[in-house]
Formats: C-alpha cells, structure tokens, sequence
C-alpha cells in the first residue's frame, strides 16, 4: 500500500463501483421489462370493476377478479399462521441453541426442502390433506380439523408450509448475525434466557427476519402449481374456509392459458395487481418497522 | 458453528452455564427445538408420499428408471435420464449467470451505492422474487425468447460457435432460454440474502481496514467479502435450490424435449417440468406412478447437490470466516 | 414478539371471514376437468347462477386427466373430459359412471408463412410432417397439393404440445386412424413420444411460438387460431374433400360419427362429405347413482337446463352444439341418474 500504485488503486476503486452499478442494473431489468410488459398489457382493465366484481363469463368484457383478490389475502393469512411462527422459531433454535450436529441436518433438511418444486408440495398436501382429510383422535372421540375435499385450508396450509424452510433459514442467517455481547449483557442483567432471545435477540434482527418472511410470502404469493389440486379456485364468493377459494395466481393462469384478448388482459391485469399488492405490503412493513429498528448499521 | 465460540463479535451459542436454569427457559428451548424438527417431518412426509405414490413404477422398472432416457407414455415406457440431465444444466447455467451478478449487486447495495439509491433498489429486486412464475413464463414466450433467438443467440452462435454448446438450429425455446429465465428467478434470492448477511459484517471490520488506508474496494473485499464468504455461499445454496425445483416459468420455455443434447441451443426439459407438464393429464396408474417417481427423483437430486454443495462449504469457506486482520 | 402479534393479527382478519361468509347458506357443487370447454362451461354456470339461485356450480380446468382422477377419488361432484375413459380405467370407479356429452371442437393446422396463405393438406402429408419425413415447406407433396400457393425453401420446424392434453388427442387419435404407421410407432394418447419437434405448454404456448417463429406449423384448438388470427389448413376428409374447419363442419362431423350407447365415441375421420375429419367432442363426467341427494338432484336439474337452453349458447363462443337428435339422447340418459 505505497504510494506508486496508488492509482491502480483508485482506478481499480471506481472500476469496481461502476462494474458492481452494472450488474445491480441488470439485476433490476427484467423486472422493469416484465412491469413494463404487464403495464402496457394489463392497465387497460384495472378498472373499478376489477376490484369490485366477479369474473365475467366468456364472450361479455369487463368483470374483475374481486374474490381472486380477498381469496389471496385468505390464503396468505392462513399460510403466515402456519410458516412465521414455525419458521422464525426454528430460525430462533438453530441460531441459540441447538447442537452443532444437529443444527447441521436441520439446515440441509431445510435447504433440500426449499428444492422440492412447488408443485409437489400440491401433490402431497393434496394425497394427506385433500383426500382424507386431518383429524385426531382424542381418546377415542374423532376431531376432525380438516374435512376431506379442496378447501382454503388445503391451501394455505400449503402455502404455509413452503415458507417453513425458507424463513427458517432466512431467520437464523439473521439471528446468527446479532452480536453476542447482546446476548450476555441481558443475561448479566438477570434476564431469563428465553426473554433475552425473544426481546433482545430476535427484535435486534427483526428487520433481517422480516425481510425473509416478505420474500417467503413473495415467493409463495405467486405460486400457482400447488394451488390447483389445494385451493381449487373458485369463480365466485368464497364462503367458508372449508370450500374451494379463489386466488390471483390461479385466476391469472386460467385466464393466460385461455384464447379470449379480453382473458388475457385480464390476466396481466392481475398480475400487475398482485404485483402491485406485493409492493405495497412490502414497503408498508419496512415503513412501520423503520423508526425503531433501523439504527443497527447506520 | 465453531465460528461462533471462537469469535466474541460473531452470534452463536450462549455460555452453557448461564444456559436452561428455569422452567421457562426449558420450555422455550424444546419448543423451539420441537418447530426446528418439523422440517425432518415435512420430508418425511413428502418422501412417504411420494414413494407411495411412485410403487408400481419402482417395482416395475427398479434401477433402470435412472439410467434409462426412454419416455413414452403410449408404450409405457419410462426412464428419468434426460430430466436429471435438463434439471442439473439448466440450474447450473442458472447459477452461473445469477451468482457473479447478486452478489455483485449486493455489494453494489450495501458498501458502494449512494445512501439514497439503497432502499428502493432493495425494494425493486425484492419484488422480482414476487412476479409469479407463470407470468415471468409468458413474458419469456413473448418477450425474452423472440430477442433471444434473433439477437443473443445468433451472435454466440458466431463467436463461440465452434463449442459444440453453441451448435446446430436456434428455435429459442432451449436449455439456455430455460437457465436465464431460473437465473432471473434466484436472482432476487441471492441478492437479498447475500445483502442481508454483507449488512450485518460488524462497523469495526470496515473500520480497520479505512484506517490502513484502503479504498472502498479493498475494504470491501478484504474486510467485508472474506469475512462474509460462508454466508454467501448459503444464500447461494438457498438460490440453487430454487432452481432445482423452478417449474412454470421453465417449463413454459424450455422446449421439453425429453432428449439429452450438447448443444445449449437444443430444447430440454426438466424433472420438476416434466411433473407439472403431465401431471394434471396422465391417466395410467404406471403412468402416473411414473410421475410420482420423477418427484421422488428429484428429491435425490436435491438432496445429492445439497450435500455436494456442503462438502465444498467445509473445504473451502470453512477457514476464512473468522476475521484475519 | 411484535412480529409474530402482527402476523397473527393480520390471519385473524383473513379469518375473519370465514363465520361472516358461512352465514349465507348456499350450495357449491364442484366439477373439474378438460379445458378445452372451460369457456362453455364457464359461461353455462355464470347464467345458471341466474337460473337457480341457490346454488353455484364451480367449475376448475385442471385438465382432462385431471377431471378423471377427481371424479374417480370423489374429490368432486363430477368430471370433465375432453377424450372418453378407456375401459381399464372406467374398470377402476367405485360406482357407474355416465359420460354426458356436451359440445365438440375441432383440431387445426396452423402455421407461419410469409404471407400466411391459405393452405391445404391430405391425412398422410400430415402424418409425414409430424414423423419429420417432411422437412422442406417447398416438399413437392406439399406444393402439389397446394398449385398457386409459392412456398418457400424453408426448414419446417413442428410445434406440439409439451403437456398431456384431449387436444393432442385428437390430433393423434385421427393421425392413427389413417396411418398405421403412425399408430405402431407413436400411438394414441393425452401425451406421447414425439418423433421431432418442439414442445410447448398449452394451446397458448403452441400459438405463441407458431407466431413467432417463421416455418413453425404446429396443432392448435380452432378457438385459438381464430382469436389469434392465425391461419389454418383445410383438411381432405374421408370422402375426398378439402374442408375448412367451422363449427358447421364439425357440427357435420358430429351427425355422421357412429355415437354408441355408452357414448364413448371417436369422431375422427368420420364419412360425411362436408365433415371435418380432425375434431373430439368433450364429456361431463356423471355417477349414475349420486351419494349427495341435494347435490345429485340439482346437478339433474342443470344438466336438463345444459342440454336445453346450454346447448343453444355453444355456437356463439365458437363451439358445435350437439346435433338435436344427439341431444335428445342425451337427456334420455340424464332421467336415469338416481339420487
């Protein structure tokens, strides 16, 4: 670090700065290409209607994709319930506590899960779920939790489970990166150990663990392939969890594969909804949980 | 985890003296423990499933189902040799394009960009992740495939021609239409992640390394990106097993031609397209059953580039995590 | 644990819905199956909902196979298929089940050519174009066929369908019915070894890329062709002539197919003069003894309503209607589904 090279060094600086500037460009294209596409292909039938009324059978325009809309929300609510609380916790024992062996398996299990294409998550959901239903066996009384049929509940729950290895990965990168000296500390303190990893550990990394859980409801958002043989889809009003429910994904791809202009419309128009959805879920959660936990790397 | 008793700055385990003295704290650990093991029962589940679901196949064709590339629905015939070979190309060339740019990206994001461009660059990749797969799919067909095949792949055509990787007729629809598309899609998985794990590289690291002079690159690389090496490589796991398991989108332009060609012009197919293609159609019970066995097939092969993955993990970015300066 | 209040918050609203919904008490019958018919059926359960409030028919295309699958595990109240179940398979349901006919559709060949002229082609021309024996869109059998028609010294590049489809069906079922090689090396069925070709997902897919890609000719339902102006051969039938596909020609094709009892029909290459010889009809899938009293009697009903009043709204959405004698037939069956 002498003087002679110093500016093969601030050369090698800039280079650096402007290659790194190029990829995070390229990075961002094809969303931009894909938004542009959607925009120009899809705006012309977000309309009042298309948050207000049902699909529109062939051959009459218009219409719009209300319960796919609700039926989405539905989904993902039911879906958070089942994968945050496993996710983040799992995420909170493979960070704090767990044996190295152990946590090793935990991991690759989680990592080969997060391979399993998402349309056999559908086909096993489908053979337990859907086609015998949950129930338990309390001292010889059957519960039934989950009637056999398509169902919302179908749905979500695999939804939910999808996201399982993914947060719980995303969790525990987070949670490994909080500094022990947090950790003994509050011990130090006095403070019981389980509170410290809730009220310490995992609020210093809250805004990483929230990060995964957006992109894991973001990947699972879009998904279509397990839908189909779990939430079924329906045309019209979903009225109680145990039916068939709509959902954008399935909604766009009916209308994409189908031969009507006015479908397919329909569908980018859809897509550029749930797209816009996503974004505002996004930006409103990083917006509320800004203020107070932003200041670990200022 | 050995990292995290040897360095104080790093997370890790908390002194097992301090550790489990009340109830509480007992409680909380087995119920963590308790969702940690879920993920042994979910592949349990889907193994069970599947080989249940794949028992005529298994009994009918045994070993010969992994080395055979015949595929013939009307005569029944099934082997899964051209899936595992689409699925590991098209992944890997996935990866190869993704991995330089998110990671760079990342970098890009968290050491160079001016403050202001952070967030909504952020943002921007995050909702890549969230374009639905058959969306991203159809604007392939429409979009991305058409300037491949009169732009991108006509030029490699003549500048790498003489590879046979870039050999013979240019459709568009092809193996490496397939990969750039699993490229888009763990683009955004890698970058937030590696971004995520670049962030949490303690001040200090970065500070040492100004104070000896260095530029903002070379504190980059040798106190943030060395230090960062086996968190990268996991995002980049989380990345691949993506790519592994990618469906719509790939399926929709990837050709599905169930044959095993050098050329990367040359239409492919999947094992995860090869299901979702013939899944919802096929009605033979061997047929079906054939289906079932791609899945549990590739399951293998998701858990076989796992463990491979991890063994480069050990070799590797093992020794380089704790800080050097 | 902010977080995890808030995401409970956020399912408890989702859920919220649910005992609000449940209040209204209406009936779901749910049918899944082929889509190539989707759009009818679409449309007949939209009006139906007028027809008979109290109930609302959900109708999924999950494909043919799919419909098969469904019915025969009683995940549904019934199937959609757009080719008949083999009797092996019809062997495997737990109780009768009745193929219930409902329109036809026809196959085409489209293509992209400069100029998109109209063209014409025999049954063996098309069997070599899809055995890949024809490999020049200049081949004199099919310039021969085709006087007046310049076509270039161009590589031909075949389009089919990567997914299991009735499309397909049809499509291999009518080239097997007049080329036994064909039958011997390839075969019938939803999805089957292609001998060249590329494959590309759905009707949507295959049009996409015949669209785009100069020499592509590839099979696509007629609905797809029409919606996205493609242009599409006529087809020399059994009896000698060259005939556009219309819903009149299929139509035609449906009143000389020799239909059976069980109405398990093949409809391909049928001897009528003005029939089209590449189309399928498509089946709803009925238990003839239903385990659901309600449901068995108000999917009585709508099928009664279908075969009426649905029938007469086919042509407009570019399917063939059953020919009137067909559908009398038809409700004959229907009387005898007990519930």
């Amino acid at each position: 670090m002498t003087a002679p090279n110093h500016r093969r060094r601030r050369f090698k600086n800039a280079l650096m700065q402007v290659f790194t500037c190029v990829c995070a460009v390229l990075v961002t294209l094809p969303l931009f290409l894909v938004f542009f596409y959607l925009l120009k292909s899809g705006i012309g039938a977000v309309n009042g209607h298309f948050f207000t009324q049902l699909p529109a059978p062939p051959g009459e325009t218009g219409g719009g994709m209300a319960n796919a809309i609700v039926g989405t929300f539905e989904l993902l609510g039911l879906a958070a319930l089942v994968g945050v609380p496993v996710g983040v916790l799992g995420g909170v024992f493979l960070s704090e506590y767990g044996h190295s062996r152990l946590n090793w398996w935990v991991r690759f299990a989680a990592d080969v899960l997060n391979g399993v294409p998402s349309i056999i998550w559908g086909m096993v959901v489908y053979g337990l779920i859907v086609r015998h239903g949950l129930g338990l066996n309390l001292f010889g009384a059957q519960v039934g939790l989950i009637d056999r049929g398509y169902s919302a509940w179908a749905g979500g729950l695999v939804l939910g489970l999808m996201m399982i290895p993914l947060i719980m990965r995303t969790s525990e990168e987070v949670l490994r990166l909080v500094p022990n000296g947090y950790r003994e500390a509050a011990l130090a303190l006095g403070i019981a150990q389980w509170r410290t990893v809730v009220q310490i550990v995992v609020r210093t990394a809250l805004k990483g663990i929230i990060t995964g859980i957006l992109l894991a409801l973001a990947r699972v958002a879009g998904e279509t392939a397990p839908l189909i043989f779990t939430a079924f889809g329906n045309q019209f009003w979903n009225r109680s969890l145990a039916d068939p429910i709509a959902a954008l994904p399935l909604q766009i791809y009916y209308y994409a594969i189908g031969p009507y202009e006015d479908w397919h419309r329909q569908a980018w128009a859809g897509a550029l909804v749930l797209l816009l959805l996503i974004t505002v879920i996004n930006v409103s959660v990083r917006v509320l949980t800004r203020d107070r936990f932003s200041q670990r790397h200022s | 985890m050995a990292m995290a008793e040897s360095d104080p700055n790093v997370a890790g385990t908390i002194p097992r003296a301090l550790a489990g003295r009340r109830f509480g704290d007992r409680a909380f650990k087995w119920f963590t423990l308790l969702m940690a093991l879920t993920v042994f029962v979910l592949i349990v589940l889907i193994g069970c499933e599947l080989a249940d679901g794949s028992h005529l196949a298994l009994r009918q064709f045994g070993w010969r189902f992994l080395v055979s590339s015949e595929w013939d629905p009307v005569s029944e015939q099934f082997g899964a040799l051209p899936f595992v070979f689409g699925t590991l190309v098209s992944s890997a060339i996935g990866l190869i394009i993704a991995v330089p740019l998110s990671i760079a990206t990342a970098v890009y994001l968290t050491e160079l960009a001016p403050q202001w461009l952070r967030q909504p660059l952020t943002i921007f990749i995050e909702l890549l992740a969230a374009v639905p797969s058959v969306i991203l799919g159809l604007w392939g067909i429409f979009v991305m495939v058409p300037w491949l095949r009169v732009h991108l792949f006509p030029w490699l055509k003549g500048a790498f021609g003489f590879l046979p990787l870039f050999q013979g007729p240019i459709y568009g629809l092809s193996m490496l239409a397939g990969g750039i598309i699993i490229a888009i899609m763990v683009l955004p998985i890698i970058t937030s992640m590696s971004r995520e794990i670049l962030r949490s590289v303690p001040g200090l690291q970065r500070e040492a390394a100004y104070a000896l002079g260095a530029t903002r690159w070379e504190v980059t690389r040798i106190a943030v990106l060395s230090y960062a090496k086996k968190g990268l490589f996991g995002a980049v796991i989380l990345g691949l097993g993506r790519a592994l398991g990618e469906t719509m989108a790939v399926t929709m332009v990837i050709g599905n031609n169930t044959q095993i060609a050098a050329s990367l012009f040359a239409p492919g197919n999947t094992l995860a397209s090869a299901i979702a293609n013939q899944f919802a159609e096929a009605t033979g019970d061997v047929y079906l059953s054939a289906l079932f066995e791609l899945g549990l097939v590739l399951l293998g092969v998701t858990v076989l580039v796992n463990a491979f993955a991890q063994l480069i993990l050990k070799t590797f970015a093992g020794p380089s995590v704790t800080p050097q300066n | 644990m902010k977080l995890l209040n808030r995401c409970t918050l956020i399912a408890g609203a989702a859920l919220a819905f649910a005992p609000l919904n449940s209040a209204f008490a209406q009936m779901l019958i749910n049918g899944a199956g082929a889509t190539f018919p989707a759009p009818i059926y679409q449309k007949w359960f939209y009006e139906y909902a007028k027809v008979d409030p109290a109930i609302r028919i959900n109708y999924q295309s999950i494909g043919s196979g799919g419909g098969q699958q469904q019915i025969r595990a009683e995940t549904v109240t019934f199937g959609a298929s757009d080719g008949p179940m083999s009797d092996a398979d019809l062997a495997k349901v737990p109780r009768k089940l009745l193929h219930i006919p409902t329109v036809a559709g026809a196959d085409v060949l489209t293509y992209n050519l400069p100029g998109n002229p109209k063209l014409k082609v025999d049954g063996p021309t098309l069997v070599d174009l899809f055995l890949g024996k024809i490999t020049k869109w200049n081949d004199p059998r099919l310039t021969g066929q085709n006087p007046g028609v310049s076509l270039p010294d161009q590589d031909i590049v075949v389009v089919h369908r990567s997914d299991g489809s009735g499309t397909t069906y049809i499509w291999v079922d009518y080239l097997s019915n007049i080329s036994k090689e064909w039958e011997t090396r390839v075969g019938r069925g939803t999805s089957v070894n292609w001998p060249v070709g590329l494959g590309a997902k759905g009707n949507e897919g295959v049009t996409g890329q015949v669209k785009q890609l100069p020499g592509a000719v590839g099979y696509v339902e007629l609905i797809y062709a029409k919606q996205n102006k493609l242009p599409y051969a006529d087809v020399k039938n059994a009896a000698g002539h060259y005939i556009t596909p219309s819903i009149e020609s299929v139509t035609e094709a449906l009143a000389t197919a020799k239909i059976p009892d069980d109405f398990r029909f093949s409809m391909v290459n049928p001897p009528g003069e003005k029939a089209y010889p590449i189309a399928g009809a498509t089946w709803l899938l009925v238990y003839a003894e239903q385990q659901d009293a309600a449901k068995g009697r108000k999917l009585v009903e709508f099928l009664n309503w279908a075969m009426t009043k649905g029938e007469s709204m086919a042509a407009a959405l570019d399917y063939a209607p059953l020919p009137e004698a067909v559908q009398k037939r038809v409700l004959e069956r229907i009387k005898t589904i007990k519930y």
